[in-house]
Parts: C-alpha cells; sequence; structure tokens
C-alpha cells in the first residue's frame, strides 16, 4: 500500500512538471494553431538560466530561500523574454502563410536554440544544485514523499489555479478565449490580436521555466538537451488531453506522469516510455481529439 | 462622416473592388446592395480594417483609418455585425456581450446598456449563461447585433442581418436597427441581398456590380427604380 501510493505521488509529481509544459504548447496551439517545436528549448533556458543565478547568488552570499527564489524569477523572466521573442522572430511574420510554414520555422528555432546553448555553456552535464531543502515535518513521511516532491506538487497546483483565474475571469483572459475561437471576431471587437498572442507565449514560456527550474533542482544535473526530451513528453500529454484545451492538457499530463511511475514501479523503468506511448495511441484510437479535446466541427 | 475614396481592394492578386466611392453622413441608414460576389462583405471588411486597400483612402470623422490596425477603428467607433454572426461559441452570451464592450471602462454604464439590451432581447436574458454556439440562428444575430451596439458604436456595419432567418425574427431585427438609428443617433450601413427589405429601412441606397457602385440614390428613388426593380427586387 506504501509503495502505491510512493507511486502515485512519484507520477503526480511528474505529471505536473509535464503540465506546466503541456501548458504552453496547448495554449499556444488554441490561439494560432501552430505546435511550437522551440517551447521544450524554453523550458532548457529556464533551467540554465536557474543554474547561472544561483552560482552568482550563492557566491554572492545570498541564503537558500532567497536563492531559489530569485533564481526562479530570473529564470522566468529570461524564459519568458525568449519565447516573447522567438514569437516576434520566426512566428509573426508568417501569420498569413500556410500552416506548415511556421512549423518549419518553429523547429528551426528548437535546433537554433539548442545549438546557441551548446555553443554558449557546454556539452557535457552540468550539476545542478538541489535548491529545495529538507523540511522537518516530511521525515516520518520520506518513503512516501520527499521535501522536493511536496514543493513541485505545491507550486504546479498554485500556477494551475493561477492560471484557471486569469483565463477564466481577467480581461485578457477572455481575450485570449475570444481571440482562440474566432481570430477576426476578436479584432471586430477591438483586440490587439497580436499582443494577445504575444501574452500567451510569456505566460506559456513563463509556466515552462517554472518546470525546468523545479525538475532541474529535483534531477540534479541539466545539460542543452532537456529541452527536447522534456518537450517530447509535454507534447504527448498535451495531445492525450486534447490540444487545445488547457484542463486537457493537465489531466493529460497527470495521466501520463501516473503510466510512467506505474510502469516503472511494476514493470521496469525501461519500459515507461512503451506505456506511456502505448497508452497515447490507444487514447487517439478511441478518442481521436484527445480525453477533452473538442471534435471541430462547427456549425457555419 | 465615413468617406471611402477611390477605394481598391484585393483577395490576392484578384481585384474585389474597384474605385470605390461611398459617403455616409451622421444619423444615416445607408445601404448597400447587389448580388453574391458583388464585393459587398469586402467592403465591410476594408472599412473596419480586416481586408486592406491597396491605394485610395478611407476616412472616418476627418481621421484616415485605412491604414489603421482592426483594434484601433473598433475604439474610433465603428463596430461590425459580420456575415454569419460569428458569436464566440465557447464564450457564454453574458461573455459574449462583454466581449462587445471590450474597449470601454466605463463599467456602471455597461451594466446600463446591458439592461437595455435584455430589455430589447428577453430571450438574451433567459439565455444569458448558456455557451453561444448553443442559440438558434436567430438567437445568434440577436447577440450579434446587441454585442455590436455594446461597444456604443457611432457607425454600425451590418452584413447580411436577414440571411437565413424567419420572416417574423428578421421584422422584428430591422424594427431594431431603425430603433438603434433613432434613439442613440447611431449611423448605420447595411448590407443586403434583400433589397426590398433594406431599401425600405434606409434613407439612401448604392447599388454594387462587380465590385462597382453603379448606382445611387435616395432608397425611395432606387425602390421605384426601373432597373433596380428588375435586378434585386424581382419585380
Amino acid at each position: 500500500m506504501e509503495y502505491f501510493l510512493e507511486l502515485i505521488l512519484g507520477g503526480l509529481t511528474r505529471g505536473s512538471i509535464y503540465a506546466l509544459i503541456a501548458l504552453g504548447y496547448t495554449m499556444v496551439y488554441g490561439i494560432i494553431q501552430l505546435i511550437n517545436f522551440a517551447h521544450g528549448e524554453i523550458y532548457m533556458i529556464g533551467a540554465f538560466t536557474a543554474l547561472i543565478f544561483t552560482s552568482v547568488l550563492t557566491l554572492l552570499g545570498f541564503n537558500e530561500i532567497a536563492v531559489i527564489v530569485l533564481a526562479s524569477l530570473a529564470a522566468v523572466i529570461y524564459s519568458s523574454a525568449y519565447g516573447y521573442t522567438v514569437e516576434k522572430i520566426a512566428y509573426m511574420p508568417l501569420r498569413r502563410a500556410s500552416r506548415l510554414s511556421p512549423l518549419i520555422s518553429a523547429i528551426g528555432m528548437s535546433i537554433f536554440l539548442q545549438n546557441y546553448v551548446l555553443l554558449a555553456q557546454t556539452s557535457d552535464f552540468l550539476p545542478f544544485p538541489n535548491l529545495i531543502p529538507e523540511f522537518e515535518f516530511i521525515k516520518p513521511y520520506r518513503h512516501i514523499i520527499s521535501s522536493p516532491e511536496i514543493v513541485i506538487l505545491i507550486t504546479t497546483s498554485t500556477a494551475m489555479i493561477l492560471l484557471t483565474f486569469l483565463i477564466k475571469f481577467t480581461r485578457t483572459g477572455k481575450a485570449m478565449r475570444a481571440t482562440a475561437q474566432d481570430r477576426n471576431m476578436a479584432m471586430l471587437v477591438g483586440v490587439n490580436v497580436n499582443r494577445v498572442i504575444s501574452i500567451t507565449f510569456v505566460i506559456g514560456s513563463a509556466l515552462a521555466a517554472l518546470g525546468g527550474v523545479l525538475i532541474a533542482s529535483h534531477v540534479g544535473q541539466i545539460n542543452f538537451y532537456i529541452g527536447f526530451v522534456a518537450g517530447i513528453k509535454a507534447f504527448t500529454a498535451a495531445v492525450l488531453g486534447g490540444i487545445g484545451s488547457i484542463p486537457g492538457a493537465v489531466l493529460g499530463a497527470l495521466v501520463l506522469g501516473l503510466t510512467e511511475s506505474f510502469a516503472t514501479g511494476y514493470v521496469s523503468s525501461d519500459y515507461e516510455d512503451v506505456f506511456a506511448f502505448g497508452l497515447l495511441v490507444l487514447i487517439l484510437i478511441f478518442k481521436p481529439a484527445g480525453i477533452l479535446g473538442r471534435v471541430t466541427a462547427r456549425k457555419v | 462622416m465615413l468617406r471611402l475614396k477611390n477605394v481598391n481592394s484585393f483577395y490576392g492578386n484578384i481585384q474585389v473592388l474597384k474605385n470605390l466611392n461611398i459617403e455616409i453622413s451622421r444619423g444615416e441608414i445607408i445601404t448597400l446592395i447587389g448580388a453574391n460576389g458583388a464585393g459587398k462583405t469586402t467592403t465591410l471588411m476594408t472599412i473596419s480594417g480586416l481586408v486592406p486597400s491597396r491605394s485610395g483612402e478611407i476616412t472616418f470623422m476627418g481621421k484616415t483609418i485605412h491604414n489603421m490596425r482592426p483594434d484601433r477603428i473598433v475604439s474610433l467607433g465603428i463596430s461590425q455585425v459580420p456575415e454569419g454572426r460569428r458569436i464566440f461559441p465557447y464564450l457564454t452570451v453574458l461573455e459574449n456581450l462583454d466581449m462587445g464592450a471590450f474597449l470601454r471602462t466605463d463599467r456602471k454604464n455597461i451594466k446600463k446598456d446591458m439592461e437595455y439590451i435584455f430589455d430589447l432581447f428577453p430571450i438574451l436574458s433567459q439565455r444569458r449563461n448558456q455557451f453561444g454556439g448553443t442559440l438558434s440562428g436567430g438567437e445568434r444575430q440577436m447577440l450579434a447585433i446587441s454585442r455590436a451596439i455594446m461597444a456604443r458604436p457611432v457607425l454600425l456595419l451590418l452584413d447580411e442581418p436577414s440571411l437565413g432567418l424567419a420572416p417574423l425574427i428578421v421584422r422584428q431585427i430591422f424594427e431594431i436597427i431603425k430603433k438603434i438609428n433613432i434613439e442613440n443617433q447611431t449611423t448605420v450601413f447595411l448590407v443586403e441581398q434583400n433589397a426590398n427589405l433594406a431599401l425600405k429601412a434606409a434613407h439612401r441606397g448604392y447599388v454594387m456590380e462587380n465590385g462597382r457602385i453603379t448606382l445611387s440614390d435616395s432608397a425611395e428613388n432606387l425602390l421605384s427604380n426601373e432597373n433596380v426593380r428588375k435586378a434585386y427586387l424581382g419585380l
């Protein structure tokens, strides 16, 4: 039973990290029908920024908590700036082009950013310090859940609640939903659509950066390639849940995380990808639009 | 108030609007009639800035607007009810109305305007928490017009409001268009295929053929014009 609980909590942790990244995919897809292949790289850049800031701040003698908070903040700001710039450089000029063009541009951006970090940093794995301290109150339950897992779960659920609030109740959120549903009509009621798209990229990037910091600190090492791997998983989660749907991305990510956790726990970690993608295939056979995806037949 | 001078618009390489000249004064209801594919919808989209004009000039209340972003044009007071209603399907009726008032900041008056809308169309009040996509055709048209009114426009552009609606609802909608014109001093530019209906509601009219204005006159004269009667009124 305890083992089962441990697997569930491990799966939820993993899933909530996927969710942070998957939200960026699904929001961007929802609003401009683009699969942003460079999104994983934004997450990777978040992790690197956090690493650089952590090293500098530690050298300067800041205390642990200050280091975590400032490094995460820096990662979020940096990655958002990258996400914003990538959209302006690589996607905005192609707004009226066929759907394939921005897709190719996205792949190009992904390769560029990977190699840029490879050249600017190194191809080796870099150790990432464990930023999250061991909590006292967790000690009795250590065999079930670790401190980093708790921090990850709390941070991601807070971020998701804030996001839900933003999308549901704010003016910007309403403009985002309207733009996703009918871009030209949104313009006709006075929405500055380019700005809404920029905001979407910034929010998605900020969430991905948060995921980058949390996972890097949990796993303990990073390199220029982590964005690709995490990106594929998060993208799978987004498709699983129904791409374009925000609750779908979160649900898909949690299902994926739990599947992998149970596959690792009861079968073998070699088979976690088999189970993850096997599940994707099954869901796409029986529900092609994803778990919460909308079938896109619209009355005109 | 609105003036199109020698406007030329293209879709790719195909010229849709050819040397278009239209003038609308404050308080008028002006209609633009013509067959399918004459360029009526393109005219409205060009005014709203969604289709760029390649040459010519569009001015609105003394400001040049043909190079403006669509959202800036809306902020000057031009709202459009596009063809096919274009209700946001996964926003509720209330949220759709809220989107109409997107650029306004005067919360109190927004509330008042919503009450006014619910007076005009009680059915929308009953459906206020339903998704826009679940409404019937007539309800969608009511919502589309209401959404545009929520912007408190100076100039209201209407594209085929009668399309696909039962005669009773069409009559109701035209009554309301006239009511808005009189009560709120809103200028209306009405594009219609149903020429009879449009000319009866309007003060003046333009006839469009193949992207050109071929005729413009008072609505009365157009209704009795031999060519118009033959081509558009089926008489």
